[in-house]
């Protein structure tokens, strides 16, 4: 388990001038996707972790052992942290083969067991025919493979992997997910993945920490966030979400209800945490949660369709201000003349701005 | 007439010799200007990379005050070798390396501030010490430039005049090295001798000139 809570202040005039760094998390032996926009810090935790980087103020403790501590001014020297670390750039050792790149991190072992562990992370990479090969000879799954073979020959306490997935085409990426599962289940070290895409995310992540200018503002499971994204950058990242611009017109605790106006209609919500009558609030809800309807009802708005968008799973409408609906092929095939979007108080979501 | 090549040689002998005690004290000073933070860096930066501005003359000054044989070092030295620093071919090695050095520091410095960090924190991150990602990852990242420097400050050592001639003195046979012997040769009316001695250093030169660019461009290839 990694327990972080660090701070560092970059001073104005530098590269990242006024850039603030707050993060608290813990990481336990599972995989947590670091995500967010780039630039928001993600892969200065890493650095941090890994003692590249000196945070000034927090601490850092992997499995109860203080890497970091600024109050006693503690700071591991990266060489014994004991976690390995597969860089965007895979950093593969270019004037060495694919076996020394190995076995140069495997030089703590007695001889006999480092040979024994090359060979084995070789063949459990599917590197054994490709081991005499230089880096630059080997393609960009190859180096994948390698330079995570690598960063686990030295049984390494936590794996943080910067990017892994950057420039890799599709089957590539599913062999790597395939990998990173795999070593979730085997390794049971904390595994921390920094990433902005949202597929890598989803398709690895046991727990999310969502990046938003140096700070984390969201945490949780890929559903949690996928069902109440915190933030409209959150949103915005995780795609696909319809914003409404909303008024409060009622609220009623007791029955955990309220009414908005959006796009000039009165649209039964949920219960609005904090909010009161005429406050203007941001409300967003999933184009697959919205339906279109031929009539007049209860939280429909009467709109023309803009524009439409074939999609893998269905017709994507868009009805103008930020309106969109995935409407089923056959559905929207047949659908009526007059045209109603149809919004469900369950699918709305209050969001911060 | 019989042409006499012992400068030539000496030469060799001395850039040889200061060429590789350079190698150590410059790619040590490069490594620790490039990797570290320390009190001074800048007074030591700018030291470094003095000779190549200060005018011989003064350079041979400052050594003949360092070295000579009143200086404490010029005295322990010979009270360990039995014989005094200057006006030996010890010396011309000493002034061959003033030059030497900062061409190195220079060019190493920059040779391995080249090398992608993320391979020096690979480097660590799998457990080896400082000492191991230099000699493993760093300098071999930056043999190319390296090497092309340490051709040029052959080439620079081979042909040392000012400071040369004041510390190591015009001695035939003992110091007079080839840029000495040139100077020399034309103030004595011997222009024969000086021609062929001109000649054999410009080949040498060249050569070392033409490799320290191939090996330059290389890396970029």
């Amino acid at each position: 388990m990694i327990e972080v809570s660090i701070g560092k202040t970059f001073p104005r005039g530098e590269e990242s001038a006024g850039f603030e760094l707050n993060v608290e998390f813990e990481a336990k032996p599972s995989i947590t996707v670091l995500y967010g926009p780039s630039g928001s810090g993600k892969t200065l935790t890493l650095d941090a972790i890994a003692g590249f980087v000196t945070p000034q103020r927090g601490r850092i403790e992997l499995n109860g052992q203080i890497l970091f501590d600024a109050g006693s001014r503690v700071s591991v020297l990266p060489r014994n942290r004991d976690c390995g670390y597969v860089f965007q750039n895979y950093a593969l050792f270019p004037h060495m083969t694919v076996r020394q790149n190995l076995a140069f991190a495997a030089t703590r072992l007695p001889r006999l067991e480092r040979h024994r562990r090359t060979d084995e992370l070789l063949e459990r990479f599917h590197l054994t025919d490709l081991a005499g090969r230089k880096p630059r000879e080997l393609s960009g799954g190859q180096k994948q493979r390698a330079s995570i073979a690598r960063a686990l020959i030295t049984q390494p306490k936590a794996l943080l992997l910067d990017e892994p997935g950057r420039g890799l085409d599709a089957p590539l990426r599913t062999e790597l997910y395939t990998i990173l599962l795999d070593l979730k289940d085997t390794a049971k070290i904390p595994i921390l993945l920094v990433t902005h895409d949202t597929e890598e995310c989803f398709a690895v992540a046991s727990n999310i920490l969502l990046y938003e200018n140096g700070r984390i503002v969201h945490r949780g499971s890929p559903l949690e966030l996928l069902r109440n994204p915190a933030t409209r950058a959150a949103a915005t990242l995780l795609g696909d979400f319809t914003f409404f611009e909303a008024e409060v017109l009622t609220i009623d605790p007791a029955r955990q209800t309220s009414t908005v106006r959006i796009l000039g209609n009165a649209i039964h919500g949920p219960h609005l945490r904090g909010c009161f009558r005429g406050d203007r609030i941001t409300l967003c809800a999933r184009p697959e949660e919205l339906r279109i309807a031929g009539k007049p009802g209860d939280n429909r708005v009467r709109r023309l369709p803009v524009h439409v968008m074939e999609r893998p799973q269905a017709v994507r409408v868009d009805f103008g201000d930020g309106l969109t609906v995935d409407v089923p092929r056959d559905q929207w095939a047949a659908r009526p003349d007059d045209l109603w979007v149809d919004i469900p108080a369950e699918s709305l979501r209050q969001i911060s701005r | 007439m019989q042409m006499d090549w012992f400068p030539l040689w000496l030469s060799l002998e001395v850039a040889t010799i200061a060429t590789a005690l350079s190698a150590f004290a410059g790619v040590w000073l490069a490594w620790l200007l490039a990797n570290r933070m320390f009190p001074g860096k800048d007074v030591v930066d700018a030291v470094t990379a003095l000779p190549l501005a200060l005018p011989p003359t003064v350079l041979g000054y400052y050594l003949l005050t360092v070295l000579g044989r009143n200086s404490w070092i010029g005295r322990a030295w010979e009270n360990i070798t039995g014989s005094p620093i200057v006006f030996t071919a010890s010396a011309a090695v000493i002034a061959a390396m003033l030059h030497a050095i900062p061409l190195l520091v220079k060019s190493t410095r920059a040779a391995l501030e080249s090398v992608d960090h993320d391979f020096e924190r690979a480097g660590r991150s799998l457990g080896a010490s400082e000492w191991r990602v230099f000699w493993r990852i760093s300098l071999p990242l930056a043999r190319r430039p390296l090497a092309a420097a340490t051709a040029l400050a052959f080439a620079r050592s081979l042909g040392d005049f000012g400071a040369t001639l004041m510390i190591a003195g015009d001695i035939p046979g003992r110091t007079q090295t080839a840029a000495v012997a040139v100077f020399d040769a034309v103030e004595s009316g011997n222009t024969a001798a000086a021609r062929w001695m001109v000649l054999a250093i410009s080949a040498i030169t060249i050569l070392l000139v033409f490799l320290s660019n191939r090996l330059e461009r290389r890396r970029h290839a």
